[in-house]
This record gives structure tokens, sequence and C-alpha cells, in this order.
């Protein structure tokens, strides 16, 4: 290739990519955002009239739904982070040879359907299950203890399928930091906890700001977990879009929702990013 | 019983520190080997009911050992079929995915080029996106353009999804890549396709099959955007969804354990390849 058409070279790599994001990603967004505004139905058509009040309406409709997801999304990231933290540590630090072996288990759990562990779950919550029903028969537990169709019981399942995502980045991130790091700490006084606090913590943000995305991300938008292990007192805000979208065909009213919850995990991550102070972002 | 005696000779605070250090030193393996257990044990519960002799139609409660789920699947279309669908649907998402991804990588770390942080955001807004929001938007694009929705759709949608993280994890690799190596094979007479095809493809080949690896996992895994982008196909996430009702039959289960055997393995003989890798140059463990 002549000199002077060099620059062409990383346009081609990337156009096929980039044009493949634009048309399924990018332009179905603004599809989105169209159809959010139209009016009508499956059979009349639908015709653009730029209808802005369907979103506070189904704010309105629909504000305990958006309220518990974001309320679930955020208790499951604190949980994994105090489950995941103690665990990326201990592999990172402490792992020796049985680093990869302890890794490999982490994720073990990707190598399964995500359903058919959202099921398994079920079956391990159920009330006459081989759990619980045993405890109950063995009369440790009342007959009326009960997890599943309960918030708890969403917020564990969400809180296990969702557990190797925090992790992973809080490993990578830890099994960066020097050690010697951590010795000079100590070296200069500083007790066990202040080395902790002051150098390994700081040290390890990146991977509790990628963490904590990647389990409220899929967290706020799940509807498998309240579906299969919640009730009707459960419902998340990405089981009214499901429905919505493919049971109602109401395409305007969920265009409109998922609008607002995307608004809301993007405005979310970047109000995060600023208090985080990661400006890894974009990189 | 020299142990008593040096105890009483040691004076007390000096000792207690130890035991509360070593006892201290339990706590986070344990912590780990409990949450460890706490992933396994959904999938010890699949493979365990796979075993399971079910009277009904519901395979919740154990009612004895049988082998015979692992022959009837094979005579169960209705489960293989869109088995079948999540294979093939998987294996063309992976190649696309990867190919273009690959490229963007390549692109994104050897080369300046105008409109790099619009490409950076295009990459990572697709990752901070909830699925349900893709698989929302897929839906409305293909219902306004009338498009009939088939297997093509759905591995349109996975390629979509699996670009960003093919690209992250190339870029990856191919960061920590030693450039000096293609110019001693440019300096030693090598044109520049026969750099590539002899130096460069090897080097990143790793990071290019753990993003294939990927790929190919959240593709057959991937349940939220595939139930908006599927039409006349479905596949095996949804088909088990779909009875997950009525109870689901144990040759699910057994479709479930055989592909977390094949995984385990193809893990496993990564694993062990890297350790190798590591091996031959010690420097380059961290």
């Amino acid at each position: 290739m002549p000199r002077r058409w060099r620059w062409l070279i990383p346009y081609l790599f990337l156009i096929p990519g980039g044009l493949w994001l634009l048309a399924f990603f990018v332009v179905p967004m603004l599809v989105m955002a169209s159809v959010s505004l139209q009016e009508g139905s499956l059979g009349t058509g639908y015709a653009l009239t730029w209808n802005f009040g369907v979103y506070p309406e189904m704010i309105q409709q629909w504000a305990p739904q958006f309220a518990r997801s974001l309320w679930y999304a955020l208790v499951v990231t604190v949980v994994t982070l105090a489950i995941g933290y103690p665990m990326a540590y201990t592999i990172a630090f402490r792992g020796g040879r049985f680093k990869s072996i302890l890794l490999l288990l982490v994720i073990l759990p990707f190598f399964t359907a995500y359903i058919i562990r959202t099921l398994s779950w079920k079956l391990i919550l159920a009330d006459n299950g081989f759990l619980f029903g045993t405890l109950k028969d063995g009369g440790i537990l009342d007959e009326g203890f009960r997890i599943i169709a309960t918030p708890l019981a969403v917020i564990s399942g969400l809180t296990y399928n969702f557990l190797p995502f925090m992790v992973l980045p809080l490993y990578v991130a830890l099994e960066k930091i020097d050690p010697k790091l951590v010795e000079a700490a100590t070296d200069l006084y500083a007790s066990r906890v202040q080395a902790f606090l002051r150098v390994t913590l700081p040290l390890s943000m990146p991977g509790v700001f990628a963490g904590s995305l990647l389990t409220f991300i899929p967290s706020i938008g799940d509807f498998i977990n309240s579906e299969i292990l919640g009730s009707r007192a459960t419902t998340m805000i990405g089981q009214i879009i499901q429905r919505l979208f493919l049971n109602n065909n109401a395409y305007p009213e969920a265009s409109a929702l998922g609008f607002m919850l995307m608004a809301a995990v993007l405005g979310l991550v970047f109000v995060y990013a600023r208090v985080v102070g990661a400006d890894q972002l974009t990189r | 019983m020299v142990a008593p005696a040096l105890s009483l000779a040691t004076p007390l605070p000096d000792r207690r520190p130890t035991v509360g250090t070593r006892a201290s030193r339990l706590v986070l393996p344990v912590f780990t080997g409990f949450a460890v257990l706490f992933l396994f044990l959904p999938i010890a519960v699949m493979i365990g009911f796979s075993f399971n002799d079910p009277a009904g139609r519901q395979n919740i409660t154990w009612q004895g050992f049988t082998l015979e789920n692992y022959l009837t699947v094979w005579g169960r279309p209705d489960i293989t079929g869109p088995m079948v669908t999540s294979l093939t649907v998987a294996a063309a998402a992976t190649l696309v995915s990867t190919i273009l991804g690959t490229l963007i990588g390549m692109a994104l770390t050897r080369y300046d080029f105008r409109g790099r942080d619009g490409l950076n955001l295009l990459i990572f807004i697709p990752l901070a996106t909830p699925e349900i929001i893709l698989g929302a938007s897929l839906l409305s694009m293909f219902v306004s353009l009338d498009v009939q929705r088939d297997i093509v759709t759905i591995v349109i949608a996975h390629v979509m999804f699996n670009i960003s993280y093919v690209v992250v994890t190339v870029r990856a690799r191919i960061a920590g890549f030693n450039r000096s190596l293609e110019e001693a094979a440019m300096d030693l007479g090598a044109n520049e396709w026969t750099t590539f095809r002899k130096v460069t493809f090897p080097l990143i080949f790793p990071g290019i099959l753990a993003a294939a690896l990927l790929a190919f996992a959240l593709s057959i895994d991937d349940y939220v955007i595939t139930s908006f982008v599927a039409g006349r196909d479905i596949t095996f996430p949804l088909w088990v969804f779909g009875v997950s009702r009525l109870g689901v039959p144990p040759e699910v289960n057994v479709l479930g354990t055989l592909i977390f055997v094949v995984a385990l393995a193809f893990i496993a003989v990564q694993v062990w390849s890297q350790r190798r890798g590591i091996s031959v140059t010690p420097g380059s463990a961290r």
C-alpha cells in the first residue's frame, strides 16, 4: 500500500465492527427513542406524535417497580462487594500456587446456563425442597419458614448470579498491587489495618469500580431472578418492560420505560465515576 | 508436656497476638472456601438431579438414581432441537464477533487516528447498558422495519453484544505486546504480511482464543436479549424457561451437565497451556 494511504489502515480495521455497532446498537436506540414518542396500536399502526407525556405517565405508573429495582441492585452490589472483596483478596495474596484453580472455581457458574443456574437456585430455596423440606421434617425449621417468593430469594439469586462479575475485576486489581508497598507501609509503623486502608484499598479502587458496575448494571435490568424466584411483590422494572414489549405489544410505553432505565443507569455510572474518581471509564 | 511449662514461663501478653493472628489468618481462607461452595451449590444440584428418576413431570425431589436420562435425552428432539439452534447461533456469533472485535482491538492499540475517543465510547456504552435495553431497542427496530425474526436476528444481536467483550479482551493482550519483536522480523527481511502471520498473530492468538471462548459462553448462555429478538427459532435457554412453569424434565439437567463438563475441559486445557507458557518465560508471570 502506498505510503500516503497508510492513514486509512486503522479505519479499514475498525469499519466492519464499527458499522455493526452503529447499525445494531446506535440505530436501534434512536428507533426506540422515536417509538417512545409515538402513539397508536399494533393493528392501526403507529404515528410519531412527539407524545412526551408518556414519560411522566410511565414513571407515575411504575415508580414502585423502578424504585424496587434500584434498591435491589444497590443491595446486591453491596453484598457481592462484601463477599467478593475478601474472596479476591484471599485469592490474590494468599492463593499461592492454587491461584488459577481458585479463579477457575469462581468462574465455574459461567459454564452453566444462567436459566438453569437460577432454576437450580429455586430448587435449593423451595419450601419443601431437599434442603428446607428436610430441615422442616427434622423439626429444625418452623413449618411456616419460607424464603422462596420473598425479596430475600430474589436478592440471593442476583447475588449468586453476579458474584463472579465482582470477584474477577477485584482480583485483577488486587493482583497488580506490589506486596512491597504494603511491606513499606508496615515498616513505617502502619498497623495492618492502616496499611490496608491507606495502601491496598485505594490501589484496588479500579477493581471496586469495575466490579460494582458489572454487578449493578445487569442486576437493575434483570427479570429472570424475580420471575423465577420472586412473587408479584418483588416485580422488577425489567419484568414490566419485557411484558409491555412481548405480551402487551405496548411498544411506546415499553420504549419510554426502557429509555428511563438506560438514562438512570448511565447517570448513576457517571456520578459513581466522579465519586470514585475513575478516569478509566473509556480506556 | 513441655508446652504448658513454656507457656507458663512466657509472659502472656507476648503469646496472645500470635494466637489471635493465627486464628485471623484462617478467617479469610475459610470464608473464601464457603463462598466457593456457595457458587458451586446450584451446579452440584443441577448435576445431581440429572441422575434423578422423577415420578412425574416435576424434577424437584430426589426419587432415586438412574442413568436413563443420559440415554432418553437423545430421543427428545424438543430439547435437542433448541440446543442445536443455540450451538449454531453461538458458533456463528463467536466467529463474526471475534473477527470484528479483534480488528477493532488492533486498530485501537496499534494506530493513532481521529475519532478514537468516539470509538472507545461506542465500545464502552453497550457494556454499560442493561441487556434488556439492548434487546428491547433491537426489537423496536425489527418491528419498525417489519423484519422477520428468526435465527438470523438472534445471531445479529449476539454479535452486537459480543463485539465489545472481544475488543476489551483482545486489547488487554495486545497492550502487553512487545513491538520490537515485529521490528526484528522486519529487520530480518520479512514483509508486513509475513511479519503478521509469523510473529504478530501467534503472539496475540491466546488473547483471541480467550475472547472467542468468552463470546461463545456469553452467546450460548444468553436469555434476556434473545427473548426479544427470537421469533420462529428458539434457543435452549428460551426453551428451558418456557417449560420451567410446568416442570423441567431431567433431560435438561443432562444437557446442562454435558455442557458444563465440556466447558470445564476446555478451560482446563487453556489453564494448563498458559501455565506452560509462563514456565517458559518466568519473568512474564505478572
